[in-house]
């Protein structure tokens, strides 16, 4: 019994290892044989073409970038809101505190006797830094989310920010600071929204599209504010969901829900 | 050589060394440390290749709140430990 042990674990390193050197000499040659950087490629070249020619004048965006994510391919953008939007739920169903699905002996795990998981707020440098950065990164982020068919950026970018920017302030001034305003209620409702407002007005565009239909969305004049058609507001509605998707995944690693959770703290 | 391009092999050179110094390292802490440094490294290589909002993105999710996630999960991984260690040593004192 144990000389077959020992061979399986023999057995088993060696094919780990050829496992291993088969991946890397497939991945290095499929490396290989990729176009070099800067190089056109050459089974694609029409619709890079098709983007960068016509790009500006179809979509109203001088980024080519989001004119692509959010209006060629606003599907594909689509798609993952919902699989961000399924993750949060995914985390919810896992880490969230709920009378039903945890056991007494569990409560522990929240907590924890040494460390004080809802009053992390007293550290002096994580507030004035907090202070400091705070107003900027919510600013920053605001302004990556709104300018994303002129600049770098959009709503994944910015909504990522924001929702760092959360984590922060709920790091240097609890809890309770965000509680007051960031609720479970107002995270579904935001993120029900914005999924419902993408899907139906993607879904409109796509529809008269497809079918030879005259669309009312005003392009605009590229290179102002308020152009690109729907991008600004499909990037606003992005933006929205990863935000709270960020701090939803924040606030349920670290005490199992999110806004303040009445069934289970004010019994302690 | 232009300086550019020694720049870019140097970052190269780093990214791949994080990325081997993440599976070398037995203390969990370190390696979230070096998995943060690897995408703070991606972001400058997304911005050399012309890519700015990849660049944006990567700071904030890999370097910023995927880090955080791990760190929150190794912090209630120990607090278990630690939890579990306090209950053996009472178990044990009352065997003694």
């Amino acid at each position: 019994m144990k000389n077959r042990k020992k061979l399986f674990d023999k057995l088993y390193n060696v094919v780990a290892v050829i496992c291993c050197l088969l991946l890397i000499g497939v991945l290095l040659y499929t490396v290989a044989r990729l176009p070099h950087y800067g190089e056109e490629n050459p089974r694609t070249v029409e619709v890079v073409e098709r983007y960068v020619e016509r790009g500006v004048e179809e979509t109203g965006a001088v980024n080519i970038v989001a004119g692509m994510i959010l209006d060629y391919r606003a599907f594909d953008t689509l798609g993952e809101s919902h699989v961000l939007f399924t993750a949060l739920i995914c985390v919810l169903i896992l880490l969230g505190k709920d009378e039903k699905n945890m056991r007494k002996e569990f409560d522990s795990y929240y907590t924890v006797e040494y460390e004080n998981y809802h009053k992390l707020a007293g550290d002096s440098i994580l507030r004035l830094v907090g202070y400091l950065l705070l107003p900027c990164l919510f600013l920053f982020g605001i302004y990556i989310l709104l300018n994303g068919q002129l600049s770098p950026g959009g709503g994944f970018s910015g909504g990522a920010i924001m929702g760092a920017a959360l984590i922060i302030f709920a790091a240097g001034f609890g809890f309770e600071t965000v509680d007051k305003v960031f609720t479970e209620k107002l995270l579904k409702t935001v993120t029900f929204i914005a999924l419902t407002f993408y899907s139906f007005a993607k879904g409109y565009v796509f529809f008269t599209g497809a079918n030879g239909l005259e669309n009312h969305v005003p392009k605009g004049i590229p290179g102002m504010i308020l152009s690109g058609g729907l991008i600004l507001p499909l990037d606003i509605a992005v933006g929205f969901v990863v935000a709270c998707t960020m701090f939803g995944f924040y606030s349920l690693f670290r005490r199992g829900s999110i806004g303040h959770d009445h069934t289970f703290m004010d019994q302690q | 050589m232009g300086i550019t391009q020694a720049f870019r092999i140097l970052l190269l050179v780093l990214l791949i060394g994080c990325a081997i110094a993440v599976n070398l390292t037995k203390n969990l802490m370190s390696a979230v440390i070096i998995f943060m440094s690897y995408s703070s490294i991606m972001c400058i290589l997304w911005i050399l290749m012309q890519s700015p909002d990849l660049a944006i993105t990567e700071a904030a999710v890999g370097a910023g709140v995927s880090g955080t996630l791990f760190l929150m999960t190794l912090k209630k991984i120990r607090a278990e430990d630690g939890e579990e260690k306090k209950k053996k040593k009472k178990t044990a004192g009352r065997k003694g």
